[in-house]
């Protein structure tokens, strides 16, 4: 093969020019150069003799992966930074309420029953005359916990259960599958009906608990099938052919393909397991006063919409806006870790 | 770090240096004997019931010489991947040995088996699968180099990889793109890269042209030829195109329903097939030339391939061969050199009937005959 084929193939979108004068740091090293190199590598000598300041190609192509590109990617993508900023403001809103309101959401006055927006009470009253907004602050602990933990938990342990699963097959796929199809088999709404009934503790963690039961098998099925998909992949056979071992292949190489749907499907459900929590605090068996959730503000207000449509609008706002941050979060996630769409 | 496998053998040797022996050129650096892959076929949800298997690689024998190309032919489904996949371990061979420098390396596992995989890599199919699509180049050819740690020291590993890039003729600025950037030739040459990281013997390549177009498909295999002469590599080059086989093999070997059925020079495949399913496959190779078209004299087979789950007996081919009788429904032939044979013929065949078969010369071809011999 003629040497004027080196390099034939550069795209046409190389920044940097295929170029020829870039070569020179490699021109020592050649041990495999036939005598056809010759003429070449004379002509690399002579710019390496022009440029002898040149730094070598090593020196100057930092080595980057996929993560820290990805990470490139999303800090100067502004639907990261915006949905960041947003979960920062809720997660500080949550934790520490009193920098927003010094008002006690759980200080009611009936006589101000469903009024509307006056000074020092920005969003009005609900039924039973207490400060909405200091509600909708107080409620976003509650709300944020629920959501998070449980997505978390669920995404967590679906994974890892679907993503073995899906790896190792056999008799292990076939226990994990039959188990999450029986969890999948439990009604939701009858699940917690009885689950929850029976215990006599309303803490917040144990509905956690409850959502991530019954939520984890979506996440394993959603997770076995993309790993199974990148399983059998011919990158997978070649790491396996070059000696890696099982936690090299899960960890380089399927996890980063397989996670796109399971981040999509968790940051949905997360919007989903904050309105499971107000269903099931509105069916009395979720969270229970005083504890202020926007689950219970939100089934609370809805039989009132036509008359103080205020009490709805800001616990499903600040609901939504929650919801459409993590969304936000993990479409840019998703995205900065898919090489293609850069 | 003595394996099991090596102590039963008699031969108490670390694997590391019993491996770092070179072998002479000329010497078998691979020993295939009676290779055999079923794959069981399975019944039932619950409790699965055995109810045969597939036959996909059914007693294969050969050797792969230091230095060499030995191609492997044959039609799709024959089993010629499953035994590129045997002899790389990444399936369990079912029967027979597979000796790598004389050890038995077929039943390894562990770091046993991590020695040998240094020195036997694999070149697959389709560059579009075979390259992680969110790992950058500089990560898929740094890869080998991260499972051992013993080839190249940490700080040099860019630099290892940037070398290799240049020896497949990639621009070594690339190690921060992903494989999507690239050509298919390119990706193969991204492929060819991380087999070559680890130095090793062999190479095993999968028919690693037959994704790629035409043009390219010629550079890829110069590459893979100049690499050869560079790195002293033996290479088993399979592919169904009998022309590529024949450019780049130094002996052949054809397969049909997981049997080896002739093996021998590319001269003694080609010019002086004895098998007639070999006589069949050359008579199908396209002629560019119209005019040579029309004169030349085809075998065309009757019927298709018969299920690898239930071959014929005797002869695998002896249903779709036109000189099959009684002897090959009951005889399985054996792949020998038969008596009777003149010189380029007298290779090992698999037919009882072995022998040339009489073919209306071109011009052309008449005139490169006592060449050839």
């Amino acid at each position: 093969m003629p040497d004027q084929d080196k390099y034939n193939e550069a795209d046409p979108l190389s920044e940097a020019g295929t170029g020829e004068e870039e070569m020179p740091s490699a021109v020592e090293s050649r041990t495999f150069d036939l005598g056809t190199m010759e003429g070449q590598s004379l002509i690399k000598a002579e710019r390496l003799a022009d440029h002898p300041e040149t730094p070598a190609i090593e020196d100057r192509v930092v080595a980057r992966s996929l993560w820290q590109d990805a990470w490139r990617d999303l800090r100067r993508n502004p639907i990261f930074i915006i949905s960041g900023l947003l979960i920062i403001f809720l997660v500080v809103m949550a934790i520490w309420p009193g920098l927003f309101t010094s008002t006690d959401p759980l200080k009611c006055d009936l006589s101000k029953s469903q009024q509307g927006a006056e000074s020092g009470h920005p969003f009005g009253f609900d039924t039973q005359g207490c400060d909405v907004y200091s509600r909708t602050v107080h409620g976003a602990r509650a709300s944020i916990t629920v959501g998070v933990c449980a997505t978390a938990g669920a995404a967590l342990t679906g994974t890892v259960l679907g993503g073995l699963a899906g790896f190792f097959g056999g008799w292990l796929d076939s226990v994990v599958s039959r188990i999450a199809d029986i969890f999948f088999g439990i009604p939701i709404l009858l699940g917690g009906l009885v689950f929850l009934s029976v215990i006599p503790s309303q803490s917040i963690w144990i509905v956690v608990a409850f959502i991530v039961v019954l939520g984890w098998p979506q996440l394993a099925r959603i997770g076995r099938g993309a790993v199974i998909t990148a399983k059998q992949q011919d990158y997978v056979t070649a790491a396996r052919a070059l000696g890696a071992g099982n936690a090299r292949l899960m960890l380089r190489h399927i996890l980063p393909n397989a996670v796109a749907p399971i981040i999509v499907v968790a940051t949905i459900a997360l919007g989903t397991y904050i309105a499971l929590e107000a269903t099931l605090s509105f069916l009395g068996v979720g969270l229970k006063p005083p504890t202020v959730s926007w689950g219970i503000d939100i089934s609370s207000a809805a039989d009132t919409f036509r008359n103080a449509p205020h009490m709805l609008l800001y616990p499903a706002g600040a609901l939504s806006l929650t919801v459409l941050a993590f969304i936000m979060l993990g479409d840019a996630v998703r995205d900065a870790l898919d090489p293609k769409l850069r | 770090m003595v394996s099991n496998g090596s102590s039963a053998l008699g031969a108490a040797v670390p694997e590391e240096i019993a491996f770092a022996q070179k072998v002479a050129p000329g010497e078998p650096i691979l020993e295939v004997r009676d290779l055999v892959k079923h794959f069981p076929l399975t019944k039932g949800v619950v409790f699965r019931k055995l109810v045969g298997a597939v036959k996909a690689v059914d007693g294969v024998s050969f050797d792969l010489i230091q230095g060499e190309t030995l191609g492997i032919v044959g039609e799709s489904g024959c089993g010629k991947s499953t035994l590129a996949k045997v002899l790389m371990n990444l399936e369990p061979a079912t029967s027979g040995s597979v000796k790598y420098k004389g050890e038995e390396i077929s039943r390894l596992s562990g770091a046993a088996l991590k020695a040998v995989r240094r020195n036997i890599q694999m070149v697959f199919q389709d560059p579009y699968t075979s390259l992680n699509p969110r790992m950058t180049v500089g990560d898929i050819i740094g890869e080998p180099y991260e499972i051992h740690p013993e080839v190249a020291p940490k700080g040099e590993r860019r630099r290892a990889v940037q070398d290799l890039l240049d020896v497949v003729g990639l621009n070594p600025e690339y190690i921060n793109r992903y494989p999507h950037q690239f050509s298919g030739g390119q990706r193969q040459r991204i492929g060819i890269a991380r087999g070559l990281a680890l130095k090793p013997e062999i190479i095993i390549c999968d028919e690693p042209v037959s994704a790629l177009d035409v043009s390219v498909q010629a550079q890829v295999i110069n590459l893979l030829d100049r690499l050869q002469k560079d790195f002293e590599l033996s290479y088993m080059f399979i592919a169904h195109d009998l022309s590529i086989v024949r450019h780049i093999s130094d002996r052949v070997g054809v397969m049909y329903l997981g049997k080896m059925v002739e093996i021998g020079s590319d001269l003694e495949i080609y010019d002086h097939a004895t098998h007639p399913y070999t006589q069949a496959l050359l008579s199908a190779v396209p002629v560019p030339d119209p005019s040579q078209r029309e004169a030349r004299d085809r075998i065309v087979l009757e019927g298709d391939v018969p299920s690898p789950a239930n071959p014929p007996s005797g002869c695998r081919f002896r249903t779709r061969c036109w000189k099959a009788q009684e002897k090959c429904t009951l005889e399985e032939p054996l792949l020998i050199v038969r008596p009777g044979l003149q010189r380029l013929a007298a290779h090992d065949s698999a037919c009882h009937f072995a022998e040339e078969r009489e073919v209306e010369l071109t011009a052309e071809e008449r005139q490169q005959r006592p060449a050839d011999e």
